[in-house]
């Protein structure tokens, strides 16, 4: 029992206002001003030269999303929004398109730096062939940095912002873009179809295997900027690419708001890995500040045996609502989700994922692992659907939850639907504390409270760091232990 | 507050007019104001999602005027019974005179009449419950049922069996509302029969609120049958279990139309344990929904639920669980399962098991699972001779029998069997 | 008694049984051995009927008939037992129910008058006495629970229960300690007459050392590779499978 109310006393006593990567950056900004009308989706959509039917595009979201409303479900408690008091154009000073990183702003070059962001080491250590990972940094809104693009080149591989294939690769993206969300989706990918800024685009051609991880990092930087990010990746038939995500922010007073979107399509035998790691800015130890991340994250396995795998750990922000779906579309596709995600403090976590079943023999699995400690409030919320045509849909959920101290909650709401009597679906879900005896053994073997906690927790979440590639699961587990024990690392 | 639009909640209001000063004015006012603020519940309401009352209803079938029917009631087991018949209790057709010492019972109306405040707290029940409109409704607009009271200590042997019958020709709605308080100690068993005579389509709104004093013990059957493809029926079941109470509940749902079981629980004392299990056998066209709340308000409580959808034809299952367990509810104990076979192209299952925890010292867990007969099962039988269809219908017996171990009573558990037999024997023969 | 000749069985795109051929007679036990993954539970399957064990061409005759075109359910009755490697666990399912639903199921299909139940209860207490199972397994919901010992009794209670006229034991034997072995064993040789034939397919010599078969049959890539008498199977645990899978490969 004294062990127990030793670490809960412990995982009280961590100072989220220790967050490491609270510190801003002095940079000055190109910036719209504050509010959201036609004129300003006009503004953000000449500043980036964009062709009239995209502008078109923009115009017609902004006008369906001036008739939604915010969603409520989710079980997050926030003020309300004035969606006119945020700036939705912001772009650092730099000259225009780098050609290599000796071009960007140095005082950019630093604030990676100080993140622990390898982008320079990358390429230093290019010489280790296998573990090459090109590096699509986005700053605020803009895009400025892109490396190993010649590689990329050589093997057909786009990988550029989505601003710069709207001008070199305009077909692929008017193609694809909103077609795995649609425009009127939901409020907050509306929102984003309206005034998105920049992020991703990638292209794998058929039959290619992506020579290595493409990744990007995301920073959140300028006073009340709310950052709209857009990512796009298509998986042509054959091919396959891994793609990883990772995020962190300065410390602010004031709410930011992030609603990214993020749509992957993967067509005949193709297949798409997709790994986040997420440490936004989480709030002070009051609940103060801290980012609202309103993200949608979709996978449309369109064609045969194609294969979607979603891997997060989610240890930031504030506000969480995000759940990563897969439309199991084509005949035997797969989706994947595997999840960690970490609140303490006031966080609050609304996460999990859909997986809809519509061709024959699809198969999806979930397996989610939440931790709740301080007063932070963790939900997985997902639903699993077989439509009547999906013969032979099989399912796997496992959702467990961790708590950690009396005064947090956890909590599962899953929706399992059935139209398909040969649909197998099992889902499991459990929810307990650290376990007493697990803590004794670890504590009498020599290890502080707070070693064993972050033992025992990396046991807990082992099964979906696996699925993470390498470098980033050494990050992930990192950031776990920041999250619950504060000082460490 | 919404203010009431469509036709149906225009029908309900005078059905509201028509009850307002039958007794308990507060109790019905305060159910009324809540059922408008929200109306008829449809898809859009999330606890309502797989269930949309509002495009079923329709137009609400006229409000129930007594039968004075005779009728001679079959009976399927050992029960003292207390018949509620076209919503009126009907003292002639129940064994009111040969209850046992330490029970006492009279009808709803004479209840409400008296006005006992703790008969009247009791059957108000406003602490759980609280947010769905059904029941608000039924607080609103209940015409009849019994009131039951068993004494501290008491031990009563037989089965106490609250029969609620619908006899009209023409379509009508009910309105009825029972209570069983079993005071300190105090042990009982109830079976709650839910049934129709006609083939008219009734519109059945019945509410069950039951009272459990520190170590009471209650054994609670239920069975709905009947009902016809366009009958709906919404059945709220309301527990409150005080320190070291127990209920050990199970439900068989069958027959046709739309139904909705609403259990409401909530362990209100140190050490209360529940168990509610059941099985619904779906054929034709039946929507089953049985949606269940089980809060855990104090610590050290432990609830069990193992439910069971056999769907057959195009009948629709649903299931909804939500275990809450309360800030300072250390040391709960909850395990829910919920399992769906899926027997015919056109049947659906949805699953919606929810945990929702604000203790940290709790263990609690659920299972959900859904599909058709197990090939495994199934060529394993028949390897040992079993025609196909018999070896379906063993393993579907096997499947609904583990929804109904914890029954105590050898005979009401032989009574449910056979029920599930019949069931299969259909299945069989077609 | 049994006459396969020429069998190929495909499981979804591959082949797994590629020709096989086997005669067992009536009063015999014919041991089939051979290394993993040769298709032994695939015979196994095929002539009790599981579904998608289908043949493409060859024959299975049980006393002249051809019994490929039967349902589980048929051959059962015809006197078709299989006890499986894997005995499922079905929970719900009284063990008593169920083998009182075979039984009468299997008399029914023969034309044999149902037992009652205090007939019934009489044969399955014998049986059970006979082979040491205890009372309180049988009123255990089927298989349910059951270690892996007690599910192998269990098919040899209902072997014994139904009195087939042939017999296949899965690798009854793997898993089980020396003294469940003896129990299978001597359920087995009980059974043993003139009308009966047994098909034990397992791995290891051990077993036969129990029950001392009258042939044995080595299988390999889908075939009898080589049959010969009793004398085969202490060869083959000698100088184990590898002559069979070089073969193979050459």
């Amino acid at each position: 029992m004294a062990a127990r109310q030793e670490t809960v006393a412990r995982v009280e006593s961590i100072d989220v206002d220790a967050y490491k990567y609270g510190f801003s950056t002095d940079i000055e900004s190109v910036k719209a001003p504050k509010g959201l009308n036609e004129d300003i989706v006009r503004f953000i959509s000449a500043k980036k030269g964009e062709p009239q039917w995209l502008t078109d595009w923009r115009l017609d979201a902004y006008r369906r999303w001036l008739t939604m409303a915010e969603p409520r479900w989710a079980r997050v408690h926030y003020p309300r929004i004035d969606f006119q008091d945020l700036y939705y154009y912001s772009a650092p000073k730099s000259t225009p398109g780098p050609k290599s990183l000796d071009e960007v702003d140095p005082e950019l070059l630093r604030t990676y730096e100080k993140l622990g962001i390898p982008l320079r080491e990358q390429e230093i250590l290019a010489g280790v062939e296998t573990r090459r990972v090109a590096v699509d940094a986005v700053f605020d809104s803009v895009s400025v940095a892109t490396t190993f693009k010649a590689e990329l080149a050589k093997a057909g591989v786009i990988f550029c912002p989505i601003s710069e294939a709207v001008q070199t690769h305009p077909e692929l993206v008017r193609k694809y873009l909103g077609s795995v969300v649609p425009v009127t989706d939901n409020f907050y990918a509306t929102l984003n179809s309206a005034v998105f800024s920049d992020g991703s685009f990638v292209y794998v051609p058929k039959g290619v295997r992506c020579p290595m991880e493409l990744s990007t990092y995301f920073r959140i930087n300028e006073q009340n900027t709310g950052q709209f990010e857009r990512t796009l990746i298509i998986a042509d038939e054959g091919s396959y690419v891994s793609y990883l995500e990772g995020c962190t922010a300065p410390k602010r007073d004031e709410n930011q708001l992030h609603a990214a979107v993020v749509e992957l399509v993967a067509l005949d035998d193709a297949e798409i890995k997709y790994s986040t790691v997420q440490n936004w800015y989480p709030g002070d130890s009051e609940g103060r500040g801290g980012i609202y991340n309103f993200v949608t994250k979709r996978g449309d396995c369109r064609g045969r045996n194609s294969h979607i795998s979603w891997t997060q750990v989610e240890t930031g922000s504030a506000i969480t609502w995000k759940y990563p779906s897969c439309i199991l579309r084509g005949d035997g596709s797969q989706g994947e989700f595997y999840s960690i995600a970490v609140s303490n403090g006031y966080q609050q976590v609304d996460s999990g994922t859909k997986m809809l079943h519509l061709g024959k023999n699809t198969k999806s699995r979930i397996i989610s692992k939440g931790i709740s400690a301080g007063h932070s409030q963790n939900t997985y919320r997902g639903q699993v659907s077989a439509h009547r045509k999906a013969d032979g849909a099989r399912n796997f959920t496992q959702c467990d939850s961790l708590l950690i101290g009396p005064n947090c909650g956890a909590h599962t709401v899953p929706y399992i639907e059935s139209k398909n009597p040969s649909a197998q679906f099992e889902h499991e879900a459990t929810t307990s504390k650290i376990s007493e005896d697990q803590l004794f053994y670890a504590m009498q073997r020599g290890l502080s409270a707070e070693e064993a906690t972050a033992l025992i927790v990396n046991g807990f979440v082992r099964d979906v760091l696996q699925q993470l590639p390498m470098e980033f699961a050494v990050e992930a587990q990192k950031l776990i232990s920041i999250s619950l024990e504060g000082s460490v690392g | 507050m919404i203010k009431l639009a469509s036709e149906a909640e225009a029908t309900l209001s005078s059905f509201y007019e028509e009850m307002r000063d039958k007794g308990a004015p507060r109790l019905r006012a305060a159910g009324w104001a809540s059922f408008s603020e929200s109306g008829v519940p449809n898809r859009r309401v999330e606890s309502w999602h797989y269930t949309d009352l509002k495009t079923a209803m329709g137009r609400p079938a006229p409000l129930a005027t007594a039968s004075r029917a005779a009728l001679s009631l079959p009976r399927a087991h050992d029960s003292l019974r207390l018949v509620t018949l076209d919503g009126v209790f009907r003292p002639d057709l129940s064994d009111i005179a040969r209850l046992p010492d330490g029970v006492i019972a009279q009808s709803l109306r004479d209840a409400l009449a008296q006005g006992e405040p703790h008969v009247l707290s009791a059957l108000a029940s406003a602490d759980i419950g609280a947010q769905d409109p059904i029941l608000a409704l039924n607080a609103a607009l209940m015409q009849d049922g019994v009131v039951i009271q068993i004494a501290p200590g008491a031990a009563i042997d037989r089965a106490l069996e609250l029969t609620t019958l619908a006899s009209a020709e023409a379509a009508q709605s009910t309105y009825t509302r029972a209570l069983v308080m079993l005071g300190e100690g105090a042990r009982a068993t109830v079976v709650e029969t839910l049934g129709a005579l006609s083939s008219a389509p009734a519109q059945d709104n019945c509410a069950l609120v039951l009272r459990l004093a520190p170590g009471a013990r209650l054994d609670l059957v239920t069975h709905f049958s009947g009902g016809v493809d366009q009958a709906i029926r919404v059945a709220s079941l309301l527990a409150h279990l005080d320190a070291g109470a127990m209920i050990n509940s199970f439900a068989l749902i069958e027959g046709e139309g739309l139904n909705r079981r609403q259990i409401f629980a909530r362990l209100d004392g140190e050490n209360a344990r529940a168990v509610f299990n059941g099985a619904t056998l779906g054929r034709g066209r039946l929507h089953a929904d049985t949606t269940l709340i089980m809060d855990h308000a104090k610590p050290c409580g432990e609830s069990r639920e193992v439910f069971r959808n056999i769907l057959d034809d195009q009948s629709v299952g649903v299931f909804q669980g939500k275990v809450i367990v309360r800030p300072g509810a250390q040391k709960t104990d909850g395990v829910m399962q919920s399992k769906a076979l899926l027997l015919s192209e056109q049947a659906a299952m949805n699953n919606k098991p929810e945990l929702e925890i604000f203790a940290d010292d709790v263990q609690c867990g659920h299972g959900a699972t859904c599909g058709r007969l197990d090939k495994d099962q199934l060529f394993y039988l028949t390897a040992r001779g079993l025609p196909r269809r018999e070896a379906e219908a063993l393993l579907i017996e096997g499947f609904a029998n583990e929804a109904m171990d914890a029954i105590e009573d050898e005979q009401l558990r032989a009574f449910l069997s056979d029920r599930v037999s019949a069931w299969l024997s259909r299945r069989i023969s077609r | 008694m049994l006459e396969i000749k020429d069998l190929h069985v495909s499981v979804g795109e591959r082949e797994i049984l590629k020709g096989l051929t086997l005669s067992v007679k009536a009063g015999e036990v014919a041991a089939i051995m051979g290394p993993n993954g040769t298709g032994k539970s695939t015979l196994s399957y095929v002539i009790a009927g599981r579904e998608g064990y289908e043949a493409t061409t060859g024959d299975v005759r049980l006393n002249g008939e051809n019994i490929l075109d039967l349902d589980p359910a048929e051959r059962a009755a015809k006197g078709v037992f299989l006890a499986f490697q894997y005995p499922v666990e079905i929970p719900g399912v009284a063990t008593m129910t169920f083998l009182k639903a075979a039984l009468n199921a299997q008399r029914r299909a023969r034309g044999e008058p149902e037992l009652q139940t205090p007939e019934f209860m009489k044969r399955v207490k014998e049986a059970a006495a006979s082979l040491g199972i205890a009372q309180d397994m049988l009123r255990r919901p089927l298989n349910a629970g059951f270690s892996g010992g007690e599910k192998k009794r269990m098919e040899i209670l209902q072997m014994a229960l139904l009195q087939p006229r042939l017999a296949i034991l899965d690798e009854t034997d793997s898993g089980l300690d020396i003294d469940a072995l003896r129990v299978v064993a001597d359920g087995v040789n009980a059974l043993r007459s003139p009308e009966r034939a047994f098909i034990v397919i397992t791995h290891y010599q051990r077993l036969l050392e129990y029950i001392r078969p009258d042939s044995v049959h080595v299988m390999a890539q889908g075939r009898i590779m080589r049959s010969g008498g009793p004398e085969l199977a202490l060869e083959l645990e000698e100088r184990g499978y590898q002559d069979y899978i070089a073969q193979e490969a050459a």
